[in-house]
């Protein structure tokens, strides 16, 4: 009874962290990309891109992720794991994109300039100069994101994919005891969150420039 | 489109008053929030060693972990202890309980911003403790907060979504009876999106007025953009 | 003196319909050092940003090496690696180290080997006298140092011209004899150089002529002996008596930005 309690809610963990480690990822392409079409791109994009963060980000998370569940289901033959994972990656780049976009502008300019002026072009002044600090910048901002992310992930639930929640709540109806069952949730998420805070933090400390920012 | 857009029409009574119902409970867990967050701040910044310990566990316990979870532990394992509440009232107390917990961060910046020198002022024109918080604390605080607070709202609005999953009948839950009923669930969700979008923009307009509004003229522009 | 490395022909630059220069045109010979004064605001920096192709000028041509540079279809890029640029507030790159700040050029631009690379930005920080300052970081040096390791950044890609907009006038006083002393010796080496500055110790030792730029337009421009001795405009004559009564006193080291 007690081991196969702990059985189940790591199989929901497992799904959780990979629910988590499909979108966060996807999310960070999917945002890097255009923040950068945003900064540097020609006149329509960046009013476009805006656009698709303004909407994004004007709909809850859930709306989203059932529209972009039936969209994706409906035109490719997906799990519920596949198509909720990359629904939340979709609905996480619109944050990251303003994540990004506020770091990439704060360092542009100058330092832009300074890397123009020794002959680079713009793709390598943006891959060698720019992005190099503007990333470690994000770092907090991204932090918050990954850890938001690793949260939602919880919503899957309603998708039906088995996650800590769905666990918990199979749990709850074997063993009779639904507070005993979503408090272990809670603690579980609880800790991944932490784990994944204080490991983003590890990060930015090894890679924080010497007497800056 | 006009095909949406018909059923959009015919299911707009049905999304009105499940917005209605989002509005109550982001006006309530909104409500609710603010008076957890501020007790939860104040503890942490000013009250006695356990009060301070309550409040970070409080903080803490509740931001790192789904609201999701938080809704379903209140509303199915409560009762596992004998504690019975209805839909309405677990998912108040969740938003609330939720929101709190963001809300008491944001003061916390608020309250660091301010410093120890206007607490050693408030105390040497020989106000007590409490009263330097109450005339000289807060009212600084509760302006300098508003920049980092207007996110709140926003962001609370966006997650009374999730209570649909037990049962509230609010706008996300009215999109899965249309779509249950038109069978065509992308056009009902995308209706329940256009109507979020309307009333996130109406909230975040009105907000922006009222940031303006209370700005006190030459303090604290530069720390209540960044600092907070 | 050998002949012109940079000729600028009646170049204008306007902002919507605000002119911030017009009709400039002047020659730097090889070896040569141009110093340009003149109150703030004449579009002087912008002079220079035009010359190494950060700004598009709207009428006339700039020729580098009796080539133009500002015909279209010109690789801006390869430009800008033979004109050396020192900006007001050094602009150092925040994420490198002093010596992978001058390496970047010679790597990711020129291509070059990484050893190679590295021994001709030693030798640069060497050139600047900040060799022991190699592993540092921007935030880790003085206004001055980074300024001396900005100027070696520049002098890394081996430029036929060397730009230097208002290069001291961010530093603190005691600071601003060290960059200074690099660009006099950089002057006496044959470097060819375009300054901008209010330093005016420093423009009447060092400048084989002197630029005086107000309101968008050259007004005069002569050798040092005749610009600070017997200036032939009013307006020349009425600035550098301006500049000298207020900072004649601290020449050469004094904090000289009037604007």
């Amino acid at each position: 009874m007690f081991s196969n309690f702990f059985q189940y809610i790591l199989s929901g963990t497992a799904t959780t962290v990979s629910v988590t480690l499909v979108a966060l990822p996807l999310g960070l392409m999917v945002a890097l990309a255009f923040s950068l079409a945003y900064v540097y791109g020609r006149t329509p994009i960046p009013a476009v891109i805006g656009l698709y963060s303004t909407l994004m980000r004007g709909v809850p998370p859930i709306v989203l992720l059932f529209i972009l569940y039936f969209v994706v289901s409906g035109s490719v033959n997906l799990s519920p794991f596949w198509a909720g994972s990359l629904s939340l990656g979709i609905i996480s780049s619109a944050y990251q994109l303003e994540i990004l976009r506020g770091a990439i502008l704060s360092v542009s300019g100058g330092q832009m300039m300074a890397a123009r002026a020794i002959g680079m072009s713009r793709w390598r002044a943006v891959r060698y100069i720019v992005l190099p600090q503007a990333l470690r910048l994000a770092i907090p901002g991204w932090s918050n994101e990954a850890s938001i992310v690793l949260k939602d992930s919880s919503l899957v639930y309603a998708l039906g994919v088995t996650e800590i929640l769905r666990r918990a709540q199979q749990l709850s109806a074997t063993t009779q005891n639904p507070f005993l069952a979503y408090s272990a949730a809670a603690l579980i998420y609880f800790l991944l969150v932490f784990a994944t805070n204080r490991l983003l933090d590890w990060i930015a400390r090894r890679t924080r420039i010497p007497a800056h920012f | 489109m006009s095909n949406w857009l018909q059923l959009f029409i015919n299911s707009l009574p049905g999304f009105l008053d499940g917005a209605r119902v989002t509005l109550e409970l982001t006006a309530i867990g909104l409500g609710l929030g603010f008076v957890l967050g501020l007790l939860a701040a104040l503890g942490r910044a000013y009250g006695p060693p356990w009060a301070n310990a309550l409040s970070v566990s409080y903080i803490e316990l509740f931001r790192g972990t789904p609201l999701l979870v938080q809704l379903f532990l209140i509303y199915y394992g409560l009762p596992g202890l004998g504690v019975t509440i209805d839909r309405f009232p677990a998912a108040f107390l969740a938003l609330g309980l939720n929101s709190g917990a963001y809300q008491a961060e944001y003061l916390r910046g608020a309250l660091q911003a301010i410093g120890e020198g206007q607490m050693m002022a408030g105390r040497a024109i020989g106000m007590s403790r409490w009263k330097t918080v109450r005339f000289i604390i807060l009212p600084q605080a509760l302006r300098l907060v508003l920049p980092a607070w207007s996110n709140e709202p926003i962001a609370l609005m966006k997650a009374t979504a999730v209570v649909f999953l037990i049962a509230v009948p609010e706008l996300m839950s009215k999109a899965k009876s249309i779509a249950a009923r038109t069978y065509d669930p992308i056009g009902a969700y995308l209706g329940a999106a256009l109507v979020y979008l309307v009333m996130i923009f109406i909230l975040a307009e009105g907000i922006k007025r009222l940031d303006r509004r209370v700005r006190i003229p030459g303090f604290g522009d530069a720390e209540a953009q960044h600092g907070v | 003196m050998a002949g012109p490395i940079l000729e600028v022909r009646a170049i204008t630059k306007k902002y919507g319909k605000n002119i911030v220069f017009q009709d400039i045109s002047t020659t730097v010979n090889e070896g040569e050092t141009v110093v340009v004064i003149g109150p703030s605001g004449t579009g002087k920096s912008t002079l220079l940003r035009c010359i190494n192709l950060l700004t598009r000028v709207d009428r006339g041509q700039i020729y580098l090496d009796g080539r133009e540079i500002t015909a279209p279809g010109t690789d801006e890029d390869e430009v800008r690696q033979h004109i050396g640029m020192v900006f007001q507030n050094f602009l150092l790159f925040n994420h490198l180290t002093a010596l992978d700040n001058v390496q970047i050029g010679l790597r990711r631009v020129k291509g070059m080997p990484p050893e190679t690379a590295y021994q001709k930005a030693m030798a640069e920080l060497e050139r600047v006298g900040l060799a022991d300052r190699a592993g540092h970081y921007p935030g880790q040096l003085s206004g001055g140092q980074q300024q001396r390791v900005a100027i070696a950044r520049a002098l890394a890609m081996d430029p036929r011209i060397m730009l230097f907009d208002e290069p001291t006038s961010a530093l603190d006083p005691e600071l601003i004899g060290e960059v200074l002393e690099v660009m006099r010796k950089l002057a006496l080496e044959g470097m060819t150089m375009l300054v901008v500055t209010h330093e005016m110790g420093f423009a009447r030792e060092v400048a084989d002529r002197i630029i005086f730029m107000e309101g968008g337009r050259i007004v005069e421009e002569g050798p040092p002996e005749i610009m600070f001795g017997a200036p032939q405009n009013a307006r020349t004559r009425e600035f550098l008596w301006k500049i000298t009564e207020l900072y004649g006193k601290h020449e050469g080291q004094g904090r000289g930005n009037p604007g």
